[in-house]
Formats: C-alpha cells, structure tokens, sequence
C-alpha cells in the first residue's frame, strides 16, 4: 500500500478485447504499472479489488480478474455501464489508467489446499471467479479438482469464452458451459445455471462452493447447494457495492457491520445468511 | 503543569502572542457559525454554545483536494503540508467526536490528509455552562465538561478563563504564551469544579443508551423505521452537521486542461449514496437510509470500534427542518423490545 492511498499507479495498456458486444459490452484489460518499484511491490490474491479509472473522468472499483500465477500483469473485466466504464471503454492499447490497490480480503485458496474448488457464475459474476479458476490450474497437483459451472443468457454474452473451450476439451478439469436459450450451433448445454448445477449434481464431500452471479442466479444456487447438502460454511461468495475510497473510511459499502471494500468482498455464507442487510 | 488562568482582557494578548494565524476559532458568519481563521476584522465569540458547523470541518473540509493533475498528463500532486494550529474554544462534544472518528481514519491504512492535521492541532476546549436544549451528551459518556481529545480545558470564570492542562500540547501552549497566563490556586479550580456540576444538572434531556446497540439488530424488520422516517425530506443536514458523520464522496473536476481529484461531504441520507451503476440500490428508500443512519452510529460503529458514534451534541436535532428527533428515534428503539 502507499504511503498516500488516495493516490493511484499510472497503468499502461498492454493488450484489451472485447469479451462482449453491445449496450453492455465488457472489454477486458490487461495492464502493467508503470513505476518498477511499485510493479515490485504490487501483490494481489485471488478475490481481491481494485479501482481503476482515468484521471479527469473517475475511478470505479473492479475486480482483479487475473491470478499472479498468470504473471506480472493486472487484467480487468470492465462492463459499460456508466460514464467511468464508457471512458475505459474507449481506451486501446498504449493508453494511460490509473490503477490503486489490491482491495479487501480474498478467497482463502491456501486453507482450501486438499479440496474440490466448484466455481458456479452467472454473465460477468465469472470475473472474479476467473482468479480462482486460473490460481487452482497453476496449482492442480495441490487441490483434489476442479470443477466449473459458467452461463449466460447467450452465447454471446459469455465472458472467457475461448479460455472455456479450451479447459472443457481436459479430461484433468470439469467445465460446464451453459446458456439460457437454445441457439444453432451451440454444442454446449441450454438451461439456467442453477438447474445445471443440479444436472452436475456435485457431492458436498471435501468440496468447497464459490457461486457469484445475478442476485435471482445466486439465490438459486444458494437453493440448489442446501438441497446438495452443501455446508454454510462450505459456499462462499463475493460481494459489490458502491465504493468511493476502497479502503474503510467513505462509508458507503457497508453491509450491516462489515465494510465490503475491507471486511470483504469475499464472505462464506455461514456469515452473510446472519448480515440482513446482504439479502439487499 | 499548575493550572494557569487568561484574565479575560489579555485573550488579544494571547491570540497574538501565540500567533493569530495559527488560531481556528468560533466565530458567527453569514446567519450561522463556525469555526474559522482571524482576520483583521473577525473576532472569537466564546459566548457560542455549539457552532452550526462542527469543527470536524478544520480536519476534514467539505471539498478537499487531494491531488491536482493536467488532463492528459500522468504526474499527480498532492497539497503541501498543513501549519500547526491552535483550536481554541471548541465545545467537549466536538473534542470527543474527533477522538470518535481518529478511530476510523487511523484505521488501517491511516488517511493521511486527516492526520496530518489531526498531528498538527492543539485543542483548547471550552466547557459548556449553559447547554442548549436538546443537549444529552451525558447518556453518551460525555459531559459539559470532559476533556477527551482535549489539550487544554478551559473554564469560564467570570473575569478570566482557567487553563487546566491536559497534555504536553497543551503544556507547550502555556509555556510560548509566558506571563499572559497568570498563576490559580484552589478556589479557581473549585469554583470550575462547581461550574462543571451545575452544567451536567442544566442537562435535561437523555436517555439510558447502554442497551441500544444490543436492541438494535433485532429491529431490522420493526416497523419503526418507516414510521420515525415519513417525515424525513431527504436534505442530509442531519449528517452534514453531525460532528462524527465522516462519509465522503469522490469527484474528479476538471476545469480547461487543470483538474483536480477531491473528497466531498456526502451523506447516507442521499439516494446516491448508495446507486449502483446497475440502477439497483440496496437502500432504496428513506426507511432503509435512516435505519443505516442509526445503525451505523448505534450499532456498527460500536461493534468496530467500540464506542457511540454519537456525541449527543444536539444539532441533528436542532437543524432538521422537520423535527426528527435522535432521542425520540432511540427511545422507540428501547420501547420496541
């Protein structure tokens, strides 16, 4: 963390495409900090945030949407939304962000050495699952699998896509693509993501869940994970809200006691189900 | 350090002595008051019971720069360092509401703009004779006369101001201002002792506050809420005015090819607040913001930090145009269990 934290890195665009096109296209990013020392210094881990914008225009807090097994690069998933995201989207490479963090806490991926890792996501919920997917491949030897559960309404609205066909063609990984209407030329499965949670129909035995998605998609998981018997303690999730500072004093992340921007963003649910304030 | 007195006529003496610019004091402006630097014409009104604004104002400004930029460029600047500072004359309740909110912006990591001018202060409170009506800083463990957050508390005594020192700031203060301070003895410290107690008995509003933040989340779904917040006109003064209301805003402002990244006042009070891009908003309406308003003052802040993040200085009370009442809320929340 700097010294001021107010203060960004100034990022330089290494590389960005289109993961989906249209009034809410999401443009991925994938940048590197332009200072050495502070390229040295950065350490991110899977779950955690940053907020990115352009000096002049704003900042809006995102999700790290790559591993640092992938290297010394930063990625963001960006959808446009509003006129920060819009700015970004107009940003091609060689073009200057401003980059501050890593933000808030992350999946613990080192007690979970030993398990089953079952990612369940739902549109652009997959980015911050992206990390998790990325960080357990670099590291399969230590987990006991993996197993992906990724939709979209269509096929043109899935984020990843191409990484997705590559790892549903290994027989070491489980990925299950699916959209929710039929479509020509689709070869992949049609239905919405919580009943195909239910057609896996993963066992709860040394199996940690992580679903993030719509609210109504997650509500459905969560469902379909008790029915399962997946333990509270067993299904974890992360959390957005409207940020300014990122880091605990400009209040306005807050679910009931706990900060989303520190406290957060990850949370098991055996902690959110007892925060009424989450259910908004 | 010996208790010192300031004999009322020697307060010039002393303001220069010490250096006038160092001084933020309360002053009447424009129909309401505040604390604000001297200028050649401006005069300190220690007569003030609380000024509309709180001094969290001096530490945390309404807009604040935090770095300056040209549009197109990389390089950031950040303001320079801030001066020392003298805060002479503000109320025991504000001092406490800036130890409250030290809790949350030296929280890791510290936010350095608040800081530095925390450092740079020395804090000269007064203590209150004569409370205002909807004062009840005595049900939040405080008092017309605590010295929380205090270097120095002074004491109105008729004829001067007795200095008791609380602190090495406050000491340093004493010491620069040399034989302006004159020497008191007991009777000075007795006859503030009996000031201090006639001002708690002048107290007559309150409320056993101890059950509160226990009662509070079990009334997530009470109907309370709606009820208490009908009335409300969503203006925010309640927030704005609330010496440890501390949420903010960030905004980028551009003028020509010279823009600038500020922190600015903001308060849950605001449908904004809270928006998502998406359009969704967790606290869509004035229900939710004022159950949030007393949770997190009640309720949150207390499960983080352990104390109220309330001072019971009054103004929340005394400036809502439509005269929603914390205590009224409170006991509400104390009748509904």
């Amino acid at each position: 963390m700097k010294e001021n934290p107010y203060q960004p890195y100034i990022a330089t665009i290494e590389d960005t495409w289109f993961e989906t096109v249209g009034d809410r296209a999401v443009k991925t990013f994938k940048v590197t900090l332009d200072d050495e020392e502070a390229r040295k210094n950065w350490s991110h881990r899977p779950g955690q945030c940053a907020m990115v914008g352009r000096l002049g225009i704003g900042e809006s807090m995102f999700c790290i949407s790559c591993s640092p097994t992938e290297g010394d690069f930063l990625r963001f998933s960006v959808m446009r939304a509003g006129k920060n995201t819009q700015g970004l989207h107009e940003q091609e490479v060689g073009d200057k962000i401003t980059v501050r963090g890593p933000y808030g806490n992350s999946f613990p991926l080192e007690d979970w050495k030993g398990k089953h890792i079952l990612t369940i996501g739902g549109g652009i919920g997959q980015a911050p699952l992206r990390p998790i997917v990325e960080y357990v491949k670099a590291n399969l030897d230590q987990y006991a699998g993996l197993t992906m559960i990724y939709g979209a309404r269509t096929s043109g609205d899935l984020c990843f896509k191409n990484e997705f066909e590559e790892m549903a063609k290994r027989d070491d990984i489980a990925a299950h693509l699916t959209i929710d209407i039929e479509e020509e030329g689709w070869d992949y499965n049609v239905g919405f993501v919580p009943s195909m949670l239910m057609d896996v129909g993963p066992s709860p035995d040394n199996t940690i869940a992580i679903t993030c998605g719509p609210p109504i998609m997650i509500k459905f998981v969560l469902e379909n994970l008790k029915k399962l018997n997946f333990a509270d303690e067993q299904i974890f999730t992360t959390l957005e809200n409207r940020m300014k500072c990122g880091f605990g004093k400009c209040g306005r992340c807050n679910v009931g006691n706990m900060y989303v921007c520190k406290d957060g963003p990850v949370f098991s649910y055996a902690i959110l189900k007892n925060i009424p304030e989450a259910s908004a | 350090m010996d208790n010192m007195k300031l004999p009322k006529e020697k307060v010039g003496d002393f303001l220069a002595k010490l250096g006038k610019e160092k001084f933020r004091v309360p002053q009447q402006m424009e129909g309401s008051s505040k604390f604000a630097p001297l200028n050649g014409e401006s005069n300190a009104d220690f007569t003030l019971s609380n000024t509309t604004v709180p001094p969290k104002s001096i530490f945390y400004p309404q807009t604040e720069t935090l770095y300056r930029y040209n549009v197109g460029e990389t390089a950031m600047e950040a303001p320079g360092e801030v001066d020392e500072m003298i805060i002479m004359g503000i109320r025991p309740c504000d001092a406490r509401a800036l130890s409250t909110v030290d809790k949350l912006f030296t929280w890791d990591p510290v936010d350095p703009y608040y800081k530095s001018r925390r450092d740079k202060a020395t804090m000269v409170g007064l203590a209150c004779q004569e409370p205002r009506t909807n004062c009840f800083c005595t049900s939040v463990g405080g008092g017309p006369a605590s010295t929380e957050g205090l270097d120095i508390l002074m004491t109105d005594l008729g004829d001067s101001y007795l200095f008791q020192v609380l602190t090495e700031k406050g000491e340093k203060i004493c010491q620069e201002a040399g034989d302006i301070l004159v020497k008191s003895d007991d009777s000075d410290v007795q006859a503030a002792e009996k000031l201090h107690n006639d001002a708690a008995q002048k107290i007559v509003r309150g409320i056993d506050s101890q059950d509160i933040p226990e009662k509070l989340p079990q009334l997530w779904e009470s109907e309370i809420w709606k009820k208490v917040s009908d009335p409300c006109l969503g203006c925010g003064a309640c927030t704005f005015l609330c010496p440890t209301c501390h949420c903010f805003d960030i905004q980028d402002e551009v003028e020509g090819l010279e823009g600038r990244r500020c922190r600015v006042w903001d308060s849950c009070m605001f449908k904004e607040y809270t928006l998502h891009t998406s359009g969704h908003n967790p606290r869509p309406s004035r229900r939710e913001r004022t159950r949030n308003r007393i949770n997190h003052k009640y309720s949150y802040f207390v499960d983080k930090f352990g104390v109220i993040a309330c001072v019971g200085c009054g103004r929340c009370i005394n400036l809502c145009p439509v005269n929603i009442d914390i205590l009224n809320i409170l006991s509400q929340v104390k009748e509904a269990l």
